[in-house]
């Protein structure tokens, strides 16, 4: 089957992403054991607003990230286009 | 409910078709210590774990499938080009006439996935003490796996792995401390 052939720029918004999720991450499990932490709170927040900026531009070229509606879809509809992350 | 994301925790590259590797790491995907019993582990002790560390067991759950995906890119991208006599080579022959080049469940010397690798046993000290040994245990075996391989782009990834078991240890060893001091409280009426 072919593979949509990716842009640079994917690979370089895909990365910040991967960056930014991990931020996010470790402050998910630190304020699951920290929940009264001001500052952490704070900066968990505005790692998600910035989120929230990052995943379109990352899904103008890849297609939708996720499905049930967490993303638009393009016509035809794009879920299934290759590449998946293994095969990135 | 949970949904998936079409991208991996952490970028995954191998160096090499090398089908021996894979055979050591599928121990992380369907090993007793490994992320699938990880995640099922904690996500089935949350049910009946006290409110107060329901959410550290539905996230850290929910990041070891992330982990299994990697593990499983992993294996993949070691083996996708492997011929059946490099498999056989590897010591993946027997895994070859059941699999071809699929991925199964099953640790590094092909005994499958069993739910007894894994307890629930309804007391949130030993459950939670059981899920740091679990942490532990994954990281001495992504430590071995790290020292057999020559694959820097491998062990970039398994590195990264490796220090999530630190950090999801850590957290557990908070959850104990979290109910030790709810139990320590004394009601009074």
């Amino acid at each position: 089957m072919s593979q949509k052939q990716l842009p640079q720029e994917f690979y370089q918004l895909m990365e910040e992403l991967q960056a930014v999720d991990f931020v996010l991450v470790e402050l998910t499990l630190y304020l699951d054991t920290h929940p009264d932490d001001t500052a952490a709170i704070q900066q968990f927040n505005d790692m998600a607003y910035y989120r929230h900026q990052l995943v379109p531009q990352i899904e103008q070229y890849y297609g939708p990230l996720q499905q049930f509606g967490n993303s638009y879809s393009g016509y035809p509809w794009n879920w299934n286009q290759s590449p998946w992350p293994w095969q990135i | 409910m949970w949904i998936y994301e079409k991208k991996l925790q952490y970028p995954v590259k191998v160096s090499t078709c090398n089908p021996m590797l894979a055979k050591f790491l599928i121990e992380q995907y369907g090993g007793a210590d490994g992320e699938l019993a990880a995640a099922l582990r904690y996500l089935n002790q949350r049910y009946s774990i006290p409110d107060k560390v329901i959410g550290l067991l539905t996230d850290i759950g929910t990041e070891e499938f992330a982990h299994l995906e990697m593990i499983a890119t992993m294996v993949y991208k070691l083996t996708k080009d492997a011929t059946p006599e490099q498999m056989k080579a590897a010591g993946l022959g027997a895994h070859y006439a059941n699999h071809d080049n699929a991925l199964f469940y099953n640790n590094a010397a092909g005994v499958p996935w069993t739910a007894s690798y894994i307890q629930a046993k309804g007391d949130p000290i030993a459950d939670l003490y059981e899920d740091i040994a679990a942490e532990e245990k994954a990281r001495a075996t992504y430590q071995w796996l790290i020292d057999m391989s020559d694959d820097p782009d491998l062990n970039d990834g398994l590195k990264f792995l490796r220090e999530r078991e630190v950090v999801h240890s850590q957290r557990f060893r908070e959850a104990v401390e979290i109910l030790k001091e709810e139990q320590g409280k004394k009601k009074f009426y």
